[in-house]
């Protein structure tokens, strides 16, 4: 199909009326709030509900919620997070809970903050927090393990409270938990 | 015997198979089957034909190998019988098939023996209601710890959830707690509020071990399992209730969170514990081996193995595992501190940078040029009855070509009447039938000690055992020319060696062993053998091409297939015909 071309008038040749339409836009974005930012000194404030980089949490009474069930290991598409299991003598100082990770690491070079971790927790251990930009100078520094990922993640308000209550229950019942 | 005048006969097929219909397929299915404890015929169940109709009917308590107990009651169904007339004929519908009346009941599959011309159906509203009534029972005292059981993701209460089951719970009251953590033996841990009351572990203990050991105590919801007051569960077998619990009560405390199954590989492979040669799955993750677990085969170990053979893997792990290969060049720059022997690591990592086979190959050409040199009967061979049987083949052709005396050293223990052999190699058959093994085995070893002492051996080659603890003491093996050791772990024996071969554990690599009943069976490689080490029928092919001359197959299966037509009691298998269970050769 040819387009035929539209021949430009008078006003349109003159060239200059449209170089002034064109100025008058620029400057109006002088007068307008600023978009950019000084970054890294500036950081963009991100939503509620932001996924960033995954971190452990703790429930109020500083029990680390995550049992190593390894789901999140399992689901996990790059394959970032690494979980040693507590071996047989399980983890003694959290009560009726039975497990807890020995050594949790996350290598936030592999992550991609895809969130399948935070949803096929079972324990609601673990979230994408608001974090997005993870700097390290070396490769070692960005496998983060268990106790960075505590810190990081701080506590989590739990109402639920299984094990707490489970540990009750039999206690109430008068049997050894 | 059939009965003409009910009619029955219609039912019977004329080689007296029964006909039932299973879910509308038609079937026929012996009239009787063997009881798994002591072989007597017993009538067939529907559950046993329903599995020969390739039809599943979720159950718990029941088990093939164990006797029936009928106390879960997931395996319900429904089923109609062939209606009869006045005359006690079967009525027929128009079309000519047989009219029937189902029955108002349902029955436990597991326990219901089936009769002629029997319907059974598996999957109707009515069952589908009974086994989702069925799984609330058992959830209502579950404690559903799934994220901490180790049974998650082989756990039937799981799997038929899932299946079967419904999504939520209607149960408001506290759930009725029971002891978690019990001891129940040296290598159980018992969860009593995972529990689902199915006694396959009791009926396991009873029946097929004999130990009577466990047993259930209280009732209805507080019904606990437990061994007798005073007892622990401590025979030889008790890991195998663990793998028959259909939930995680029972747990191993060998295995006990160390891994999730779900990322285990599972390998075929056979146990190298003893002479029986239990057929076993090896768990696998990254080169870790995790556990054993016992694989079925009604011809060696039905469905279980024991204790002392499954734990029996933690030496394929072990650091100090050899891994380099070594020759005199090699040794002359040993190391005697830390910080040189940093150096001959590094030095022996670059070289396998360089790739692994330029190392072996070396040394494998100094040991053929050794070997073609040496007089004919100067040489000795002390191969292991732990070593498949192509290596022990490979190794007689060796033996043949150097005109060498070989023996085998014999490795005993107490033995037991289920599975355990007091013969704790795993392949003195396949030693005795390539000709390594002397007769007795280990009735050679004096002679080969004596031939060192006055001088006549002048070359040994040892494979995978520490021949120190055997007769040959360290003064003799001194006193030798060349001292050709293959090994897994160090010992006396492998530190004088010249020639150091790291070898393969049964998990690292593929071959056959024959068990004291003369089944040929073959196991495959799980895991990845540490540094330089190498399964040793790879480098005793190169070997032995290079000494005898003889090309050979640089295959397992190329190797078995020439073996099977080299040995006469191997006459007639093939790798592929052994298939996963093996066969056996007359002996």
């Amino acid at each position: 199909m040819i387009i035929p071309r539209k021949k430009l008038n008078l006003w349109e040749r003159l060239y200059l009326p449209a170089i002034i339409g064109g100025f008058k836009i620029t400057l109006r974005h002088f007068f307008r709030k600023k978009v950019t930012m000084q970054y890294p000194e500036e950081r963009w404030v991100v939503p509620d509900g932001y996924r960033g980089a995954p971190y452990l949490v703790e429930d109020q009474d500083k029990r680390i919620k995550c049992v190593s069930c390894q789901l999140c290991e399992f689901v996990c598409p790059p394959k970032a997070i690494r979980i040693v299991p507590p071996g047989p003598s399980g983890a003694p100082d959290v009560g009726n809970v039975e497990k807890a990770p020995r050594e949790f690491e996350i290598d936030m070079l592999r992550c991609i903050f895809c969130g399948f971790c935070q949803e096929v927790c079972p324990e609601e251990a673990i979230f994408l927090m608001q974090d997005y930009s993870l700097t390290g100078t070396t490769r070692q520094e960005m496998i983060y393990n268990k106790e960075k990922l505590l810190a990081l993640g701080g506590v989590h308000q739990d109402n639920i409270r299984k094990w707490k209550k489970k540990a009750e229950e039999a206690k109430a019942q008068k049997v050894p938990p | 015997m059939p009965n003409p005048s009910t009619g029955e006969t219609q039912f019977i097929s004329p080689s007296g198979m029964i006909k039932v219909k299973v879910d509308g397929k038609d079937l026929e299915a012996p009239r009787t089957m063997p009881d798994p404890i002591s072989g007597k015929p017993l009538p067939t169940t529907m559950i046993q034909a329903c599995a020969l109709a390739h039809v599943d009917v979720p159950h718990y308590c029941y088990h093939p190998k164990l006797p029936v107990a009928g106390n879960c009651r997931m395996c319900l169904v429904e089923f109609a019988t062939p209606a009869l007339g006045p005359d006690r004929k079967p009525l027929m519908k128009p079309d000519g098939t047989p009219k029937v009346t189902r029955s108002p009941r349902p029955a436990i599959a597991c326990a219901t023996p089936i009769s002629p011309g029997v319907e059974i159906y598996t999957n109707t509203p009515a069952v589908k209601q009974m086994r989702e009534a069925v799984l609330e029972f058992l959830l209502i005292n579950h404690p559903l710890d799934c994220p901490i059981c180790d049974q998650a993701g082989e756990c039937k209460l799981q799997e038929y959830s899932v299946d079967y089951g419904k999504s939520d719970s209607r149960f408001v009251e506290p759930k009725v707690h029971k002891p978690k953590r019990v001891d129940l033996g040296p290598r159980i841990v018992l969860d009593d509020e995972r529990c689902i009351l199915c006694t396959r572990c009791i009926r396991f203990t009873k029946d097929v071990v004999g130990d009577d050991a466990l047993g259930i105590v209280s009732r209805g919801s507080y019904s606990t399992l437990t061994a007798y007051p005073g007892r622990t569960f401590d025979n030889n077998y008790t890991l195998n209730t663990v793998d028959i619990c259909p939930v995680g009560a029972l747990t191993s405390k060998d295995f006990r969170f160390q891994m999730r199954v779900w990322f285990l590989k599972e390998t075929k492979n056979v146990c190298a514990s003893c002479a029986t040669g239990c057929n076993i799955i090896i768990g696998s993750r990254e080169g870790k081996v995790y556990r054993f677990e016992p694989r079925e085969n009604d011809a060696v170990n039905s469905n279980w193995m024991c204790d002392y053979g499954r734990l029996n893997y933690k030496w394929i792990g072990q650091a100090d595992r050899l891994r380099q290969v070594q020759s005199p060049k090699s040794k002359v720059q040993s190391p005697k501190s830390n910080g040189q022997a940093r150096n001959v690591q590094v030095t022996a990592e670059r070289l396998l940078l360089s790739g692994q086979g330029s190392i072996w190959k070396s040394v494998i050409a100094e040991i053929s040029t050794k070997l073609g040199q040496i007089p004919p009967g100067s040489a000795a061979i002390i191969a292991s009855a732990r070593q498949t049987n192509e290596e022990l083949y490979l190794l007689s052709k060796l033996a043949k070509k150097l005109g060498a005396l070989t023996d085998s050293v014999p490795r005993t223990g107490e033995g037991d009447k289920l599975l355990l052999n007091s013969d704790r190699n795993p392949n003195s058959l396949g030693a005795r039938l390539t000709g390594i093994a002397a007769d007795p085995m280990g009735s050679n070893l004096p002679k080969i000690a004596d031939g060192i002492r006055s001088g006549k051996i002048k070359t040994l080659i040892v494979f995978g055992e520490d021949v120190t603890k055997h007769g040959i003491s360290t003064e003799l093996l001194a006193k030798l020319e060349t001292l050709i050791v293959s090994g897994i772990l160090p010992n006396e024996t492998t530190r004088l060696a010249q020639y150091l071969l790291p070898g393969c554990a049964h998990a690292e690599k593929r071959g056959t062993f024959t068990n004291s009943k003369g089944r040929v069976q073959k196991f495959l490689k799980a895991v990845e053998p540490p540094g330089d080490a190498r399964p040793e029928w790879e480098f005793l092919h190169e070997l032995v091409f290079a000494v005898a001359g003889q090309d050979g197959f640089a295959t397992i299966e190329g190797l078995f297939n020439q073996m099977a037509q080299d040995v006469p009691a191997f006459k007639g298998l093939t790798w592929a015909g052994l298939g996963d269970t093996g066969i056996t050769v007359p002996v």
